[in-house]
């Protein structure tokens, strides 16, 4: 549990965070604190261990089916990025404490600061590829929300967008890469694919899985040509960047690259792609931070430089040039996290970062000044401090490659140099000269405890410059043997290793880039060139723009060639497609066997011929006469349910019948919104040639899908039934169910998960249809109050729908359905009950309860009904729902599967022995939703009449409406 | 039997899929109520046609023969409540795009010819 605290602790951290006030800058930083020193005495804690060389595991059953588990592991390299991470994190937290200011929601801030602080830690503790790929998206996604932290600037959201989605993509890449490992080496387990290296390389694939890696650690690490992004992510508030950029996500990629080493390095193509990438983002990097003019841009385009050299030497790949980029990586974090915070200090000071306005800050920051010098200095690779050690380490490694010959590696090497000297230069030119008296803030020291941090890191980088062998020595001695293992080499931290030829070039390095930056500022206006020379063309963020933009062009292109905004062309291809491609897949019919057939009888031909009739003449009324249309179409459904009835099958009559109630109510209240019919077409007095040759088509698909369909079901109902689950169903309802009614029994115990489903996607329609209704705006023409009811010599047009159930026309009509209303709902009741051992259950009594309800509405109107009663759908719909999940899940208290019925027989004084088994209360919970669902939805929709009348300029009707409009306020 | 209700599907189908392809939003939700009862009489009929034996088992031990297939009817019920839920939702799009595009065609516009 250790491993699996280090990880938890920041996640946690971030949800405390969150829920945190929006001015509780203290509080939200102790937090933090509290976070980050709870991780670093975690590893400290695990430090003898990891420094005996042992690997620590933690496992958890993931997908343990899949052979996949959760492992937490570390080793030393895990343990030293750990510490960066958490110390670094710490130092970062205190700084943002100063640095945010108060209007800033700090809750949000220290909540994704934590969140990527854990995400990372499970990048680097992932003893599963699988699940580092996990860790690492979730790296980019909180990274994307930090950058993004400002959002209402537009800089920060492009930013943020960018950084997503380069790092993103290329997340996605090494998820195919992992992929492909995981098929080469068949486990992702960290330790199995270590162990293969041999196998990965000599296996076809391993190019493919070498690319998509790559792909995946250059995005992420900012390596050409997906550099772009990290300057634009600079819009980020500087804690975050001096975070990210310099100790964390951008180091993410290199840290794959190194874990990955013993698994891919080694061969030609490793070199190459990781190699080739690596030199031209480290001179480009440095090139191009020789010409920013903002602060942070320079140190975003310096860490560019500076993680390809990182790169190159995992590309070069050699033992030595692995002890050189580990150890790169723990001095760049140091210098360039402290001079992130100093650049933020002095934006937060002088209230500007242009470079072109800079001068003379050490009168005014005396200390930063010191600070930041140093720390440029050690990136520069100055002696006496850390980054010089690993420089020269990486000079002396170049002059490796390539043989005695080839000398272009170590020019690259020497000219790299000379820029980070020049652009080192120009970042501390900022501390000379006259002080600049046009600063928008009159820049002072900043507090203490904002300084500290920078002040602990540069003391750092001077330490391990000065006193190598002591300070950093054993510790990067436990990551290079995690890494390497027994091809750890012998090497030897220290300042002074005798005149060689490193040390030549570091001083070719230091004359030359001091001289570099005297020209290009005498001789080529450095201060105030607007682009960068040569190679301003090459622009990254340009191309991305250009490829997004294409990209929602190509989308644009596909919707219009593949999509339709008709919807008449897709259904007449649908229902072409329908009729066509069954005939295509159909084979030929099985051997015909006779059986006996139900006899013909004419009662049952005779109720068809009305329902087929009624089916004919809707499809014809449908476009003259929408009401007759609807009455017809009720006819086929009434004679539907018969055929139920007759065809031995009471619930569906039940079901059916009710459902056709309820959607003719529905269809009827819709019909209100619909327009006339169009006259122009109406008055036409001869349809064109067209329209019939339109109809002639549809007449020839309707027919032939008519046949067609009628066929099929004949066929099938000559040929005997084959074997089915039916039987298991009939034989253990009883028994096994509880319940006689086996349909009943099917949908609430045997297949009551599928039914579960149903009835949420009951819920979610009604919730849809509801929230569709409430910004429903009708068309103006039937807006109004319909001619039928301002008919004056009506006395009902000036009655409310009350008044006419109470005392107007509707008098009788009202006596009896309100007598009717109680015995519906003892019927209901009735229904339910018996459901489990005769037709009836939830959907039906819901339906009929639903109906009661109904009809009251229809009776004496919206107003009414809800001065009286307070239905509340929504209610039933989450207690339905509720119910019948607690129904489930009770299951599970017993120790059974999810929804396991459970029948208990008791004993009732009068009533006798009663089975009341668990499915029951399921049952109620479909009752519930049902009823809720239907209600939601009838009563939304007649509520649309009454918001109609408050059109603008409409005459508002008698008080009844009014009332009614006051209570539609609840609903809208 | 078997032919009649052959026909009887073959005909609501016919008749729902005409329907289908009008042009007016009202006639399209006609269409798709016919085509569900065609759609519902033939899943239950894959259980074969029995008459005068629902599937209500009194005792345990019975001859499965001798009932009605539970199962097309079980899952007919399901469809047939969500039928109406999507009746539902397709009604308050018809009523909702004649709102805003201020045309019952399917297309959300008059056509141009």
């Amino acid at each position: 549990m250790l491993l699996a605290s280090l990880i938890l602790v920041p996640f946690l951290g971030s949800v405390l965070a969150a829920l945190m006030p929006q001015d509780a800058r203290n509080r939200e930083s102790w937090l933090a604190i509290a976070v980050a020193v709870c991780g670093l005495l975690i590893a400290l804690a695990l430090f003898p261990k990891i420094a005996g060389g042992e690997v620590l595991r933690e496992e958890f059953a993931w997908l343990p089916a899949q052979g996949l588990f959760f492992v937490l592991r570390i080793d030393g390299l895990a343990w030293v990025f750990t510490m960066l991470v958490l110390a670094i994190g710490l130092l970062v937290v205190l700084y943002a404490r100063y640095y945010m200011s108060p209007e800033d929601p700090v809750p949000r801030f220290f909540s994704f600061l934590l969140a990527f602080m854990g995400s990372m830690l499970g990048v680097v503790l992932s003893g599963n590829l699988v699940q580092l790929v996990v860790f690492w998206e979730l790296t980019s996604l909180t990274s994307f929300l930090l950058i993004g932290y400002w959002h209402h600037r537009a800089d920060a959201r492009r930013g943020a967008r960018m950084a997503f989605t380069v790092t993103a993509t290329g997340g996605l890449c090494l998820m195919a890469g992992v992929l492909v490992l995981g098929h080469i080496v068949g486990s992702y387990d960290l330790d199995t694919v270590l162990a293969a290296g041999d196998r990965i390389r000599g296996h076809d694939l391993y190019l493919t899985a070498l690319v998509l890696i790559a792909l995946g650690a250059l995005t992420k690490s900012a390596q050409f040509p997906f550099h772009f992004w990290l300057p634009h992510a600079m819009a980020a508030p500087t804690p975050v960047s001096s975070y990210l950029h310099s100790a964390t996500m951008v180091k993410a990629g290199v840290f794959l690259l190194v874990r990955l080493w013993p698994a891919l390095a080694g061969t030609e193509e490793w070199t190459w792609i990781v190699g080739g990438a690596g030199v031209c983002t480290l001179l480009l990097g440095a090139f191009i931070a020789i010409f920013q003019h903002d602060l942070k841009g320079l140190l975003a385009y310096s860490t560019i430089s500076h993680l390809g050299l990182i790169t190159v030497l995992i590309g070069i790949g050699t033992p030595l040039a692995m002890v050189a980029a580990i150890f790169h990586i723990l001095n760049h974090a140091t210098f360039k996290a402290s001079l992130f915070m100093a650049a933020g200090i002095i934006d937060h000071e002088s209230g500007t970062r242009d470079l072109r306005v800079l001068r003379g800050l050490r009168h005014k920051l005396p200390v930063t000044a010191t600070l930041a010098i140093v720390a440029s200095a050690a990136m520069a690779g100055v002696p006496l401090l850390n980054g010089f050690l690993s420089k020269e380490m990486f000079f002396a490694e170049t002059l490796h490659v390539g043989g005695d010959r080839n000398w272009w590696m170590s020019y690259a090497a020497v000219a790299m140099g000379m820029f980070s000297v020049a652009y080192s230069l120009r970042f501390i030119s900022i501390f000379f000269g006259t002080p600049a008296q046009d600063l928008p803030r009159d820049p002072h020291e900043p507090p203490r405890w904002m300084r500290f941090p920078v002040e602990l890191l540069v003391l750092a980088c001077l330490v391990v410059g000065i006193a190598p062998g002591i300070s950093i020595e054993p510790v990067l001695n436990i990551a290079v043997h995690a890494v390497l293992g027994s091809a750890a080499p012998d090497y030897d931290l220290a300042l002074w290793h005798g005149l060689n030829l490193p040390l030549l070039m570091s001083v070719a390095a230091l004359v030359g880039g001091v001289l570099l930056y005297v020209v290009l500022r005498r001789h080529f206006g450095l201060q105030q060139r607007e682009r960068v020379p040569l190679i301003h063309r090459l622009n990254g963020a340009q191309a991305y723009e250009t490829t997004m933009l294409q990209l929602t062009r190509a989308a644009e292109w596909l919707l219009r060639r593949v999509g339709t905004r008709r919807l008449q062309p897709q259904l007449l291809l649908i229902m072409a497609a329908l009729l066509v491609i069954p005939l295509l897949l159909a084979g030929a019919p099985p051997a015909w066997t006779s059986i006996a057939l139900q006899d013909f009888d004419p009662l049952f031909a005779g109720i068809w011929a009305i329902g087929a009739g009624c089916a004919v003449a809707g499809a014809w009324m449908a476009k003259y006469h929408r009401l007759a249309a609807l009455a017809l179409i009720g006819g086929t459904g009434i004679v539907t349910a018969a055929t139920f009835l007759w065809l031995s099958a009471p619930d569906l009559a039940l079901t059916q019948l009710m459902v056709e109630t309820v959607t003719t109510v529905l269809i009827l209240l819709g019909l209100r919104w619909l327009p006339p019919r169009l006259e122009s077409i109406a008055a036409a007095p001869q349809p064109p040639y067209r329209v019939w040759l339109r109809r002639a088509r549809d007449l020839t698909i309707a027919t032939g899908g008519g046949l067609a369909l009628a066929a099929l079901t004949y066929a099938v109902l000559v040929h005997p039934a084959s074997d089915t689950i039916a039987d298991f169903f009939l034989l253990n309802a009883l028994g096994g169910g509880g319940g006689s009614n086996v349909v009943n029994v099917l949908l609430v115990d045997f297949r009551s998960f599928d039914t579960l489903g149903e009835i949420t996607v009951l819920s979610i329609v009604a919730l849809t249809v509801y929230a569709l209704l409430r910004r429903f705006r009708p068309a103006p023409e039937s807006a109004g109050i319909p001619p039928q009811q301002r008919f004056e010599a009506d006395p009902a047009s000036r009655q409310s729908p009350a008044e006419q159930a109470d005392s107007g026309y509707l008098q009788v009509a009202g006596i009896y359905l309100r007598l009717l209303l109680p015995f519906m709902g003892v019927i209901a009741v009735y229904f339910f009950m018996r459901g489990h051992n005769l037709p009836g259950g939830g959907f039906v009594a819901g339906l009929i309860f639903a109906v009661a309800i109904l009809v009251q509405y229809m009776l004496a109107g919206t107003a009414w009904v809800e001065s009286h009663v307070h239905l509340r759908p929504h209610r039933w719909l989450g207690v339905g729902l509720l119910l019948s999940c607690a129904t489930g899940l009770g299951a599970w208290v017993f120790g059974h599967p999810f929804l396991t019925t459970h029948t208990a027989h008791v004993d009732w004084p009068l009533v006798g022995e009663l089975h009341l088994p668990s499915a029951f209360v399921f049952d109620l919970g479909v009752f519930a939703v049902v009823v809720g669902t239907t209600m939601l939805m009838l009563v939304a929709l007649a509520h649309q009449s009454l918001r109609a009348h408050r059109q603008p300029g409409e005459e508002l009707a008698e008080g009844g409406v009014e009332l009614a409009d006051g209570r539609a306020t609840r609903w809208n | 039997m078997e032919l009649t209700l052959a026909l009887a599907i073959g005909v609501v189908f016919g008749a729902g899929i005409w329907l289908v392809l009008r042009p007016r939003t009202f006639q399209l939700i006609t269409g798709l109520l016919l085509m569900s009862y065609a759609v519902n009489l033939f899943i239950f009929a894959m259980g074969r046609l029995w008459v005068d034996k629902p599937p209500i088992t009194p005792t345990p031990d019975i001859d499965p023969a001798q009932f009605a297939d539970p199962l097309p009817q079980a899952l007919v019920l399901t469809a047939i409540v969500i039928g109406f839920a999507t009746t539902a939702l397709y009604l308050v799009m018809m009523i909702g795009a004649r709102g805003l595009s201020g045309s019952d065609h399917v297309d959300g516009e008059e056509p141009r010819e």
